[in-house]
């Protein structure tokens, strides 16, 4: 990666990379011990060790000639090899968290493999290593091919990349160390929040430079979900997560909201968080990678338009349907719920107009398990949004809130849509950057395929049964007006139905641990000479 | 219409400002009201805050993932008030910086679960759930008993906390440590004192059942023995 830098770029990553030792330098100093020691350590440690290979290439050659005209893609492959190591390792801590409501003595006593603490590790690695890695590096992609415009520079994607997994790393070490601020979703502590924040504006930049160079009048709408996800969560981030550090020198924190404001602060943030980073991202993704792999436009224009602004609109009022009749007031639970019914309009627009742009191109979603993984991620968009509208209605709230159901309707969210586009968007796209036609096993594919789904099918049909049970035995009353069930009953009804969704999610996880192998296998077997992922500007067909 | 947005193509800046506005407006309109009207922003007269002992046993609760299988929210439905008792009150978590109502129950609610069980059952439970609870599917804390309790950094927390509006004096603060100690001492020194900040309805006896030490286990069991008795609101028919 750094031979394709320039000289000066080189002494310029040097700079950042001696500024983020120090940093590290700063923290261990300040804190000594606890967790932000170990996570100063941690920057300090990689701060040197990429200032030692860039001093080492500092007399290397120049970077080829003629870079401008062409297209910067090697951060996207980092980006793409770093979504699925994150991929493999927190859906193994998934599994592995699920196994523990089965077998809830498999687990070693120490502090840091406790349930409660291996759950975030999770979710933020599902969520922010596998999800916001494959955004960022499919974001940059997209971008340039759609600008027909080489990134505006060559630092700041590495910048953006490898700060973004330190603020990944920091989080999850953190977690096991029992630093959290408990916020869903949201748990880093403060330094690192104020980490991503600095990241975060260094993307916005870059992708507006970028926009800016464009030689395409138009913005295609994929990069409009790009920056509506890169912007709103930007903002979602900072709102939630002010807070007043117990000292400088320590991870500890309070958060300034409190009791009703910071729950509805929270679940504003947390279903942002669906809607900005696992939706509109991801739909920026699917725009792109469907119509570029079925070989056909976007079926309508129009339909897109309507749905970004509705999405964009509709989305941050739906929060306060996780407080349904919780102290939250019920105004603000009545909007809630009455946004999110009418979210199902350009949820499905956008559903629909995916589908549809597959119109004479069925015969490739059948032989292509590529396109299959995508036409198969619109179609559980649009099942899972609609399991959200429904279940933001109140009374069915009433029934499906603090069960399983809410995990089985995330996951088919997670497994269904959003991991099922990102393998489509990699096998559309590691070849490409490999400078071949296929990937390495075009078998594997078709493999993984029918593991994700079978994976996903077990997983929410086992969660929709037990979040369903468990509902209804918490609300039943016997003949005498008494509790039908004690709450232990509960749990002991669960038991098959946690042994099933550990299984579907190990099925899940088997098809990914396929999935990253295949591509380290087609990266390795790129053709020598094809060695630059970079093409020409102009060959390339702009959507 | 169409028109305009093809045009908006055309300016990045355009669909920054249109993205920013339109994302904004929900959460204006359903966040800021909260700051402001009675239903949310009134706090009971006798609503204490947590002392030392209990807010570190809360940060054991924070840092061990408890939220992640138990809700502190009662909802106002039938069932949920018979099981659980009175629904919850906006006023309860007012001065919990987080609040901590959870979204998922592995396990019961604990918004009233305190003085539902004896300090000795809590212990026994954490230490391994399954020997009280033979079908539970609780993880085991063993190591809150083992580990003694850092009261180092009381006095700082309840100073931040301060400063965010929970009604720590500066009394309280600079005692923090010393209360700690003596909340889990019934017959220890600063016992007097303790009850002279805190009043006279806080518990205070050896929570972990080991006064001549204070573990992470008395902590976070005065902290469960608290939850739903911060005040009498939701018991005292207003
Ligand atoms: C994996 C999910 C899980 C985690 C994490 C968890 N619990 Fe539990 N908890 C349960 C289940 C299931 C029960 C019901 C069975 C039982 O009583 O053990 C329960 C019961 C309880 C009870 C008894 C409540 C009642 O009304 O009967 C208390 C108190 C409790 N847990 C406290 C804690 C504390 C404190 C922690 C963190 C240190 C914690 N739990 C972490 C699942 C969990």
């Amino acid at each position: 990666m750094i031979a394709s830098l320039s000289i000066n770029e080189r002494q310029v990553g040097l700079m950042l990379t001696i500024g983020v030792a120090i940093l590290g330098l700063i923290m261990l100093g300040a804190a000594k011990e606890g967790p932000m020691a170990v996570h100063g350590a941690m920057a300090l440690a990689l701060g040197i060790v990429l200032a030692f290979s860039l001093v080492g290439s500092l007399f290397d050659p120049d970077a080829p000639g003629g870079r401008a005209a062409r297209y910067y893609d090697e951060p996207t492959r980092f980006g793409l090899m770093l979504t699925l190591i994150w991929g493999v390792v927190a859906m193994s801590v998934g599994v592995w968290v699920a196994a523990l409501l089965y077998w809830p003595e498999a687990t070693p006593l120490w502090p840091a493999t406790s349930f409660g603490r291996l759950r975030p590790v999770h979710t933020t690695g599902v969520i922010f290593g596998f999800g916001g890695n494959a955004l960022i590096a499919t974001s940059l992609h997209v971008l340039q091919r759609t600008s027909r415009a080489r990134l505006a520079d060559s630092v700041s994607p590495w910048f953006v990349l490898i700060g973004y997994n330190l603020f990944c790393a920091w989080a999850v070490t953190g977690y096991l160390m029992g630093s959290t601020q408990s916020k869903e979703y949201a748990e880093a502590e403060w330094y690192a929040d104020i980490w991503l924040v600095v990241v975060w504006v260094a993307y916005l930049v870059l992708y507006l430079r970028t926009l800016a160079r464009r030689n395409e009048p138009h913005i295609y709408v994929a990069n409009w979900y790009y920056l509506a996800f890169i912007l709103v969560v930007a903002m979602l981030h900072i709102v939630n997560n002010i807070a007043l550090p117990v000292s400088f020198a320590g991870a500890r924190s309070f958060p300034v909201w409190s009791g009703v404001q910071d729950a509805m602060v929270q679940w504003w943030y947390g279903h942002n968080a669906v809607a900005f980073f696992l939706t509109a991202g991801f739909l920026g993704m699917l725009y792109y990678f469907l119509p570029v792999r079925a070989e056909r436009p976007i079926w309508s224009y129009r339909l897109s338009i309507v749905s970004f602004w509705g999405i964009v609109f509709f989305y941050v009022w739906v929060g306060s349907h996780h407080l349904h009749y919780t102290a939250l007031p019920y105004w603000v639970q009545t909007l809630g719920m009455t946004f999110s019914v009418m979210l199902l309009v350009p949820s499905w627009a956008s559903a629909g107009n995916a589908i549809a742009t597959l119109n004479g191109a069925w015969h490739k979603v059948r032989d292509d398990a590529t396109l299959r993984f995508m036409f198969v991620a619109a179609v559980f968009y649009g099942l899972s949004t609609f399991e959200g509208s429904f279940l933001a209605i109140r009374p069915v709230n009433s029934l499906s809130h603090y069960t399983d159901w809410t995990v089985g309707h995330v996951h088919s969210g997670t497994l269904g849509w959003v991991a099922m586009i990102i393998f489509g968007a990699i096998y559309t796209l590691v070849p490409q950057l490999s400078g071949r036609t296929t990937m390495a096993w075009p078998k594997a594919i078709e493999w993984h395929f029918w593991l994700s789904i079978a994976g996903t099918l077990i997983y929410v049909v086992s969660m929709w049964n037990a979040g369903i049970t468990q509902g209804l035995m918490w609300r039943t009353y016997d003949a005498n007006g008494g509790l039908a069930y004690s709450f232990l009953e509960s749990v002991m009804a669960m038991a098959p139905y946690y042994l099933l969704r550990t299984i579907g999610g190990a099925l899940f996880l088997t098809g990914t641990v396929l999935c990253a192998l295949n591509v380290r296998a087609t990266m390795l077997a790129t053709p020598v000479g094809a060695g630059a992922s970079d093409r020409p500007l102009l060959t390339q067909p702009a959507e | 219409m169409l028109r305009l947005h093809y045009n908006l193509e055309r300016i990045s800046m355009g669909l920054v400002a249109g993205i920013i506005v339109a994302a904004s407006i929900g959460g204006l309109v359903e966040i800021a009201p909260l700051f402001t009207i009675d239903e949310t922003v009134e706090v009971p007269a006798d609503l204490r805050p947590h002392t030392p002992l209990e807010l570190a046993g809360r940060e054991i609760y924070i840092r061990e993932g408890c939220y992640a299988c138990h809700s502190q929210m009662i909802r106002s439905l039938a069932d949920e008030i018979d099981r659980y008792g009175h629904y919850s009150l906006a006023s309860e978590s007012a001065y919990d910086h987080p609040m901590l109502w959870g979204s998922k129950r592995t396990g019961p609610d604990l918004a009233r679960v305190g003085e539902k069980y004896s300090d000795v059952w809590h212990a026994a439970h954490l230490v391994n759930p399954r020997a009280v609870v033979p079908a539970s599917i609780m993880p085991a804390y063993p190591w809150l008993a083992a580990t003694p309790l850092d009261i180092s950094t009381l006095s700082a927390q309840l100073a931040t906390l301060a400063r965010l509006g929970v009604p720590y004096s500066p009394e309280r603060i600079a005692n923090a440590a010393a209360d700690a100690l003596a909340q889990a001492r019934p017959d220890g020194a600063g016992g007097a004192g303790f009850v002279a900040r805190y009043g006279d309805r806080v518990a205070v006896r050896p929570f972990g059942g080991d006064p001549a030490r204070l573990t992470e286990m008395d902590a976070v069991i005065a902290y469960l023995q608290s939850l739903g008795r911060l005040t009498t609101a939701p018991y005292v028919p207003q």
